[in-house]
């Protein structure tokens, strides 16, 4: 990387942070001119300051919930992924199956939760996994199906003119074409798992998960609690993401979106 | 190379499902060594005639061979290498790989194919392009790359569907020359898809005229410029001729050259 590229994704990272930091002034400036009682919205000061002195029991909930959504990431892209390829090497049964992936996917996830927590036990960190697992399944097959299947007819055609055969022609090029795809689909189950696993927690589970320690703290109305683990969830979130983006560089150097030289 | 027969065409037709006959009494012999141009309209089934010979689209009557087998043997037999419009690299390969990839298809070890990439980036010009990603390249450079594709396992025929067909004049001028240089090397039989008339006329032993709805040879001019062509060649007032005399043929199958409706 050049040292001109490294400046132009400073500069691309420079004015979010503004506005970011311009959202927090903003947000703690008009709590205090309209002096908006705690329980309605605390500063961002306050939130702060509830984050650090909790930040023990805070980080403990969040790694918990965060290994679910990690478990029903695992599951849900992984057999997302394996729904792709079977789908994409038998047409019909691709066509015949999609419908009803769609309407898994229709199903709301809300009423879902009761359901996982009462199947696989509410103190047990599966039935969270299952939750995010369902979330992360449809993202991920949809956009691993479409990359394995819209592949340039020429490509194909090449290949089958040096005598591949389809498994050749799937190792070779629908697979390898299909990855910025798959990453797509996975960075959009990343955010999702983090949800899943939270709305899981929601209908119950352990004192030391995320979700709980943010239901709890809003019964009791200690909403500087519940608004420091919402901030906490949304960072696992975020980092999450960004792991997956960072793992799509790595993976798919070639993209077209990052495309660094040109020579004509 | 092989004496006698490089492409056999006998009574070939194509209808495609929705009733469109694309072709229809598609008789052609292509000699071993022979530059064949197949020159038409959009519609005269020049591709699908190619696509028809390489055994990437069955036709629904006639035979076909290459190399004196059934083109689908042909085909499993490595008999050929393709070029299209587009260069068609794999975006996720190198240049170097991209070339290698049918060597890998037939088991190449890695020393082998290193060494052919490496003639193949020669002979085509591009001997420090083998770590750039095709993206990198220029519209022409990639089709170099396509063509250096086509001849890495060395087939006995080319099939070329408008491969110039996307680059600017000059590009594809300085192309033409070195593909045929490249056909002198390789001692292959090349059959090129092409609607333009110079072009066709510049590269080819001979020029095929097909005409349209449905596909049909409307004639074939034998092109007796003197080897090897040079970009002189262009000025020859033969080469004139010729180009005149594909242009009647072509109004003669019924193409509409004049513009008028």
């Amino acid at each position: 990387m050049s040292v001109a590229v490294v400046q132009q994704r400073l500069a691309d990272w420079t004015a979010p942070l503004v506005v970011f930091l311009l959202g927090i002034v903003l947000w703690q400036a008009l709590v205090a001119v309209f002096n908006v009682q705690e329980f309605l919205l605390p500063k961002p000061s306050v939130i702060a300051q509830t984050f650090w002195d909790e930040r023990s029991s805070l980080w403990h909930a969040g790694i918990y919930t965060f290994k679910e959504a990690l478990g029903g990431f695992a599951l849900g892209s992984g057999l997302g992924i394996l729904s792709a390829l079977i789908f994409a090497a038998f047409r019909p049964l691709g066509t015949a199956s999609m419908p009803f992936a769609v309407a898994a996917n229709a199903i709301p996830i809300i009423a879902f939760a009761p359901i996982m927590n009462n199947w696989f036990g509410l103190l047990n960190p599966f039935s969270k996994m299952a939750i995010a697992a369902v979330l992360c399944y449809f993202p991920v097959l949809i956009n691993t199906r479409r990359g394995l299947t819209a592949v340039d007819p020429r490509a194909i055609e090449l290949m089958r003119s040096y005598a591949a055969g389809r498994a050749e022609i799937f190792r070779r090029v629908r697979i390898p074409a299909s990855l910025p795809h798959l990453f797509a689909g996975l960075k959009i189950a990343s955010v999702l798992s983090m949800i899943g696993a939270i709305v899981g927690e929601y209908f119950g589970g352990p004192t030391t998960a995320l979700g709980v320690t943010i239901l709890n703290a809003s019964a009791y109305t200690n909403f500087p609690v519940a608004w420091a683990g919402i901030v906490l969830a949304s960072a696992f979130g975020i980092l999450f993401y960004g792991a997956v983006a960072a793992a799509e560089r790595l993976a798919t150097p070639w993209d077209p979106s990052r495309r660094e030289s040109h020579t004509d | 190379m092989n004496d006698g027969l490089a492409v056999a065409l006998r009574d070939v037709s194509k209808q495609f499902k929705a009733g469109v006959t694309a072709l229809t009494g598609i008789d052609l012999e292509v000699q071993a060594r022979e530059f064949i141009s197949l020159i038409g309209p959009s519609g005269c089934g020049k591709s699908t005639l190619l696509r028809i010979i390489g055994d990437l689209i069955e036709p629904s009557a006639g035979s076909v061979e290459v190399n004196g087998k059934p083109a689908h043997r042909a085909r499993l037999d490595h008999d050929y290498g393709i070029v299209f419009q587009e260069a068609v690299l794999y975006d996720w390969r190198t240049v170097g790989k991209n070339i290698a990839l049918p060597l890998e298809l037939l088991r190449w070890n890695r020393e082998k194919r290193t060494a052919r990439v490496k003639e193949l980036l020669d002979l085509v010009e591009l001997e420090a392009f083998a770590d750039h990603h095709p993206w990198q390249l220029s519209g022409g450079m990639q089709q170099r790359v396509a063509i250096a594709r086509a001849l890495s396992f060395d087939p006995a025929l080319l099939l070329m569907d408008e491969p110039f067909g996307a680059l600017d004049e000059m590009t594809r001028e300085r192309l033409n020359l070195e593909l045929l240089r490249i056909w002198d090397a390789s001692g292959s039989t090349i059959v090129f898809v092409t609607h333009s008339i110079p072009e066709a006329v510049f590269l080819s032993t001979r020029v095929v005229v097909m005409s349209p709805r449905p596909g049909r040879i409307a004639g074939i001019v034998e092109v007796d410029l003197p080897q090897p062509r040079t970009a002189h060649t262009r000025e020859e007032p033969r080469f004139f001729e010729l180009v005149t005399d594909v242009r009647e043929r072509l109004a003669a199958g019924g193409v509409d050259l004049e513009g008028a409706a």
